[in-house]
């Protein structure tokens, strides 16, 4: 099997097992969370009954009656979730979960994304600067990147609020643009999108100066090791200019974990990035799924880990077709 | 004797300055929780002044509740270090067991768990977390179970244990081919046996610095989770003093004596277990020791006339 082919295959068996997880989750729990659910869209709704299709979508999402199989509830679910179909949520009722979601997505893979690629891009070419120039007081570094890396991303983000927005006043406190100027809510304008630019700033800076270290370190090591290898040797024997044995024959290599590794690191930016929005009241996918964990709204609180999840398989599929690119050992090889 | 330190002694992190640093951060702040409690006021005793900045009775000041900080930071140490300690504990082992038996048996069952591993270390760990513990805290029928630190601290475990597994796996699938655990298999010995016996020693190093990573991401977890109001109710960890500052607008009321100490213990914490980590890694990866040196002696070398090359990446 090529190397393409079985990482697809990893990745559907991997959305098999979160969907599945999803299914199981509320049917594992004691108590009855359909009930409660329906409860909440109740009062939700403000005396209001619910509509036959909103009482049957709860129940294919958390738990028919006891009397029908797993199995046939299993397969339900599937039908529901090829439909698109998340359920209502009840602390944003009457909106349903895919259009609260679609809302609040774009707001966070922009700001994530972008941040990623800059905090990525730059821990790659300082750590393999680092690392070239080993045994030199730069390896003093090491011992700092490590702090960046203990800190709490939440924390430096109230840090960063407290100096910058509270004491100085440079920057917004909170939001993702200003809704006194737009109190239509988004829209495609230049003012718009430099006032979103503005509000991203703290949150970008926060993600980038907590996730740079690991990138840093990660590639200062491999540089270190990898600058022993004979290949390295020879090619400083045959005379090559420094910068390309450190460019093309060290720093590609080392880089290679670094790559293979983005996903796990993905993790980490990502539960970051979710429990940072709550600091700036960003409006993204995070602040969606704390609003939904702490008003116990299943609904959309299953909708958004299934979503976060997918968009981490997606990136880390993309990473992986990167990776095959440059490393094309795992092509061949598997 | 003297031999059999010599074997051993190379399983020991070497006394670099990193190594020393690293561990007067942690041990200090481990007996800052373990005995700091027994010397500061209660830390739910809230019949102080709210609010007080540093300073006289209050070394660290007050919250706007009225507790005293120093105290509350202590016995929040002591809590944060226990869900840590608790988490990292409950990684390591499924870790080993995941790892290690998926890298020494191989075959199909290498195959079915590295699946697993993989599926749970791509997931991503958080949402995970929080959908857990939502549903957990509110099901009935666990009582004071459902909101205790234990049971923060084995969610994260179980949810963090897949970036180790990986590691362990690889290591123990290098040493299946080695001739002494070739040897056991062929004298008879089961493969459990070869596991504790041959393989998991050999490991040491490797699950140390294991554990010291899932020991970081266990209190990190927690101080996320407890920000977000879905920590431990009852108890004091350094996630629910963050927890409190935030409901307390602490950061507008510019009280940095509330909400900066808590964090910038949790990163000197997490800074002194990296370095420690650090010192093990050049154990594990001899070269992240020797190169540096090897380059610092060169360009001494160089400078004192007696260098090999006059230029270039080695020099």
């Amino acid at each position: 099997m090529s190397f393409y082919l079985r990482r697809i295959a990893f990745y559907l068996i991997t959305l098999w097992a979160a969907i599945s997880l999803n299914f199981l989750l509320p049917r594992m729990m004691p108590g009855d969370p359909a009930s409660i659910m329906l409860g909440k869209l109740r009062r939700a709704a403000g005396g209001r009954p619910l509509t036959d299709e909103a009482i049957q979508t709860v129940r294919l999402l958390f738990g028919a009656d006891k009397t029908t199989p797993l199995w046939d509830q299993y397969l339900a679910y599937w039908g529901q979730m090829l439909r698109f179909d998340l359920g209502i949520s009840s602390t944003r009722y009457p909106y349903t979960v895919v259009s609260l979601i679609a809302d609040a997505l774009p707001w966070t893979l922009v700001l994530v994304g972008t941040a990623t690629l800059i905090s990525f891009v730059l821990g790659i070419v300082v750590g393999g600067w680092v690392g070239w120039k080993r045994g030199t007081w730069l390896d003093h570094l090491v011992p700092v990147t490590t702090l960046l890396q203990s800190i709490p991303y939440f924390w430096l983000a109230l840090v960063l609020v407290a100096v910058f927005s509270v004491q100085l006043g440079l920057l917004p406190i909170f939001g993702g643009y200003d809704p006194f100027s737009f109190p239509g809510g988004p829209e495609w304008s230049w003012a718009f999108i430099s006032s979103a630019a503005k509000h991203a700033i703290l949150p970008a800076v926060t993600i980038v100066i907590s996730s740079i270290g690991g990138w840093l370190l990660g590639m200062r090591n491999m540089m270190v090791s990898t600058m022993s290898e004979d290949y390295v040797l020879t090619a400083e024997a045959k005379g090559l200019r420094p910068s390309r044995v450190r460019d093309r024959y060290a720093a590609r290599n080392a880089a290679i974990p670094s790559l293979a590794g983005f996903g796990i690191a993905l993790a980490f930016v990502v539960a970051g990035s979710i429990v940072m929005e709550q600091v700036f009241t960003y409006p993204g996918i995070g602040k969606l799924m704390i609003q939904a964990v702490q008003n116990l709204d299943y609904a959309l609180m299953q909708g958004v880990f299934l979503v976060i999840t997918l968009t981490v398989l997606a990136a880390n599929f993309v990473m992986d077709l990167i990776y095959g690119i440059i490393d094309p050992r795992v092509r061949t090889h598997g | 004797m003297a031999d059999r330190l010599a074997g051993v002694r190379h399983l020991l992190p070497r006394m670099s300055a990193k190594f020393v640093v690293g561990l007067i951060l942690v041990g200090a702040i481990t007996l800052f929780g373990l005995i700091g409690p027994q010397f500061t006021v209660d830390p739910l005793d809230s019949s102080f002044k709210g609010l007080l900045p540093p300073g006289g009775e209050h070394p660290l000041g007050t919250t706007k509740l009225g507790y005293d900080v120093l105290a509350q930071l202590a016995t929040g140490t002591r809590g944060s270090l226990y869900v840590g300690l608790l988490g990292g504990l409950v990684a390591l082992v499924l870790a080993i067991g995941f790892g290690i038996m998926a890298g020494y048996f191989g075959d199909w069952l290498d195959e079915i768990l590295t699946v697993f591993t993989n599926i749970m270390l791509v997931i991503p760990g958080l949402p995970l977390v929080m959908i857990l513990a939502a549903y957990v805290q509110s099901a009935e029928g666990l009582g004071d179970f459902a909101r205790s630190s234990t049971l923060v601290a084995l969610i994260l475990g179980i949810t963090g244990w897949s970036g180790s597994a990986i590691v362990l796996r690889a290591q123990a699938r290098s040493l299946r081919t080695r001739e002494y655990v070739a040897a056991a298999r062929v004298a008879g010995e089961k493969g459990l046996r070869i596991i504790a016996v041959e393989i998991l020693p050999n490991l040491v190093p490797l699950i140390a610095a294991q554990l010291i990573w899932g020991v970081m991401a266990a209190v990190l977890g927690e101080a996320g989770l407890s920000y977000l109001g879905l920590g431990p109710t009852g108890s004091v960890t350094l996630g629910t003093m963050l927890n409190d500052a935030q409901t307390g607008q602490a950061v507008g009321a510019g009280a940095w004596w509330w909400f900066v100490p808590p964090g910038l213990l949790i990163a000197l914490l997490g800074t002194g277990l990296s370095l420690v980590n650090f010192a093990i890694d050049e154990i594990v990866n001899p070269k992240l020791r020797a190169a540096p040196e090897a380059a610092r002696q060169q360009r001494k070398a160089t400078k004192a006339g007696k260098g090999v090359a006059s230029g270039g990446s080695f020099a």
